[in-house]
């Protein structure tokens, strides 16, 4: 099967995005649906699962759960889609069992299927392998490196991985980070298990997936204090961040004064602002260290 | 202890009886007014839903007239609301302002939570006391709730403007004064009484208009600007799709107990979303459905400004609209929203509404097909960004 892959984010997909979604919805989703309108006219069938959740007892969000039917009844015509439903909030393995019914329904054989779902694994675990080392998902797309920088210069930059990771959306954030001599650091580098441990000290259970990833990584860096400062991007108008950012910028105040900055990204964030703005940020985590 | 808890349209009612007749001190927030607005909006993270600063303002005001704890309940999400007493918590103690929480949600996996929330309450009470005191709330309750469905079509009909309404608040003082299920039963038949009483327009035909959306902005009339008054004084006869009782007896009994079950809404729903979203959003897109094939006349979709799920429900809610053939107006409200510009819209849209009833009922006595473009459903969004 021939597989297309929407090209990276750019102004003409974001326009489509922006024009198709409903005026409410957060950055992210304007984005998904230009990348789908993108796609519609040269494929014949669409992969838009429906994402519920990722870990036990936990969810996406809502948006995430309704983005088929919010695609499929957007009023533009598309091609067939393959939309099976991921949720590991009951079930550990529900995931696999999902992918290989979606491609039975296209007609390839069980064991087609699962042999695809193995060999999608080992690529996935090689790739989290390589995101522990320290490297970001761009540094191993584009085979570059971090920084060569002293162990002071430590940036902890944290968000959902369709914001920080995407070099339109974010205007070229990590880049950005690098030039001004600072690693990065961000969720997808620690080790799950010790991400959900810090979640887990929470008072009451948090039911975001990404919500635990970025509580449960702050948390750490708190605790250990080897980052010089906090980065934290939101889409405007998300509805987890809004509580879970919250909390993270008072539990950064309270516990170590760690300076804290919150990027709120949306179609109308220009470049020339977000710059000033992390310059200064960074300005100011030089001058600390200097005083 | 003396126990504050947040506004809901009139939840005080029975959760007040509940409170007091367990022998627990109450302290009712004052009602909410543009100042807990303010109030809450100040403190409270810029991004949060409406609910949750319109919360901080009560606790707060409610603190200043001397509340140590807040009975909050809770969930577990995708809704931001289940998330809500937790940072709540964090915002008053940064504050410096010590007030306690109890919080009563579906426990996952944590029962003894929930008991130790239980037992604080009804400590001073024995179980035939708790019994009696569940029974009267739940008691006033269902009165509330089936005094509210009996009101919206008499006020519609009304002769003289504001009758229902000052019957309304008679009723619910009422109800609230009623101390034994007895007297609710007495209160809710002299409530009747009053609403019989009430002079009609004769023979109008009114407009029909379901109210669906999110919960705390159905309910909470100083939330919603009144959304329910101002339809009704328009002469328009309000269906509304969430009452307090059904959500307790869904939401907090059922679900806590995992014996919800919804299989009608999801039936219903389930060609244009085929999954819950969490909060109403499945439920905004069943009755809506459910309206259009009752024949009534148009649709208002309520809803936070930023509220994940009804985002779903609105993202989807033009294709209903177009399918079903019932026009849909989305309004999503916070804290900068007016009476007046809500007002506009309600108004504009019922005069569409009373516009295409008038086209077809024409059509109809010419003995002609309807021609398409009064088929056509429409959809138009009120927001209150400006």
């Amino acid at each position: 099967m021939e597989v297309v892959v929407s090209p990276p984010t750019d102004k003409d997909i974001l326009d489509l995005g922006v024009m198709a979604a409903e005026q409410e919805t957060c950055l992210p989703v304007k984005v998904c649906y230009g990348h789908i309108l993108t796609l519609a006219k040269n494929v014949d069938c669409l992969f838009v699962p429906r994402l519920i959740s990722c870990q036990k007892d936990t969810y996406i969000c809502p948006k995430f759960m309704g983005l088929p039917d919010m695609i499929k009844h957007s009023g533009y015509n598309l091609p067939q889609l393959i939309t099976p439903t991921l949720n590991a909030r009951e079930r550990r393995n529900s995931w696999p069992h999902s992918l290989v019914r979606a491609a039975r329904e296209l007609g390839f054989s069980r064991r087609m299927a699962e042999a695809a779902w193995y060999q999608a694994r080992q690529e996935l675990s090689l790739y989290r392998k390589k995101l522990q080392q320290g490297h970001t998902p761009l540094d191993i797309l584009f085979s570059r490196c971090q920084p060569d920088v002293a162990s002071d210069h430590n940036l902890l930059l944290l968000g959902h991985p369709y914001n920080i990771f995407d070099e339109f959306v974010n205007m070229n954030l990590i880049n950005q980070l690098y030039r001004r001599g600072y690693r990065v650091i961000t969720p997808e580098m620690l080790p799950p298990r010790l991400i959900e441990q810090k979640a887990a000290k929470l008072p009451k259970h948090l039911f975001w997936s990404l919500g635990r990833l970025l509580v449960g990584t702050a948390s750490h860096y708190l605790e250990e204090g080897s980052v010089s400062g906090i980065i934290h991007v939101v889409s405007f108008g998300c509805g987890p961040d809004s509580l879970v950012g919250e909390l993270l910028e008072r539990r950064a105040k309270k516990v170590s004064q760690m300076p804290f900055l919150l990027l709120t990204l949306d179609e109308h964030t220009g470049e020339g602002g977000l710059i000033t703005r992390v310059e200064a940020f960074l300005d100011m985590i030089e001058w600390r260290h200097v005083s | 202890m003396k126990v504050t808890f947040p506004h809901m349209g009139y939840l005080y009612v029975p959760v007040r009886s509940l409170l007091n007749s367990l022998g627990v001190e109450v302290i009712v927030p004052p009602a909410i007014s543009q100042e807990t607005i303010t109030l809450g909006t100040r403190y409270a993270p810029e991004f949060a839903c409406l609910p949750l600063k319109v919360n901080i303002g009560n606790f707060l005001e409610a603190k200043e007239l001397g509340a140590d704890t807040i009975l909050m309940a809770g969930g577990v999400g995708p809704c931001r609301f289940g998330y809500y007493s937790q940072v709540q918590r964090e915002i008053l103690s940064d504050l410096g302002i010590d007030l306690d929480m109890i919080i009563l949600e579906p426990p996952q996996g944590q029962w003894r939570l929930l008991l130790r929330g239980l037992k604080r309450l009804t400590a001073k009470a024995s179980p035939l006391a708790v019994y009696r005191a569940g029974a009267l709330a739940w008691a006033k309750l269902k009165a509330l709730d089936f005094m509210a469905k009996e009101m919206h079509p008499i006020q519609a009909r009304e002769a003289v403007r504001g009758r229902t309404m000052r019957a309304w608040k008679e009723m619910v003082e009422r109800i609230d004064d009623a101390d034994n299920t007895k007297a609710v039963q007495e209160a809710t038949q002299q409530g009747l009484a009053l609403l019989r009483k009430i002079p009609l327009q004769t023979a109008k035909d009114t407009l029909k208009v379901g109210l669906v959306g999110e919960i705390y902005t159905i309910l909470e009339p100083a939330v919603n600007l009144d959304i329910e008054r101002s339809l009704g004084e328009m002469g328009v006869e309000v269906i509304r799709s969430v009452y307090l009782s059904d959500w307790v007896v869904t939401n907090l009994v059922l679900h806590t107990l995992h014996l919800r079950d919804d299989t009608e809404h999801y039936r219903l729903a389930a060609p244009y979303l085929n999954h819950f979203v969490g909060g109403h959003g499945l439920e905004s897109i069943s009755s809506t459905i459910e309206y259009a094939r009752a024949g009534i006349d148009g649709v208002v979709h309520v809803a936070p400004l930023t509220c994940m799920p009804e985002i779903v429900a609105k993202s989807i809610l033009p294709q209903v609209s177009m399918d079903e053939d019932i026009p849909v107006l989305t309004l999503m409200l916070d804290e900068h929203s007016a009476e007046a510009g809500i007002k506009t819209r309600l108004e504009a849209f019922c005069e569409l509404l009373q516009a295409r009833r008038n086209r077809q009922q024409t059509c109809h006595k010419r003995n002609c097909d309807v021609p398409a473009q009064c088929r056509e459903g429409f959809t138009f969004e009120g927001i209150s960004r400006n």
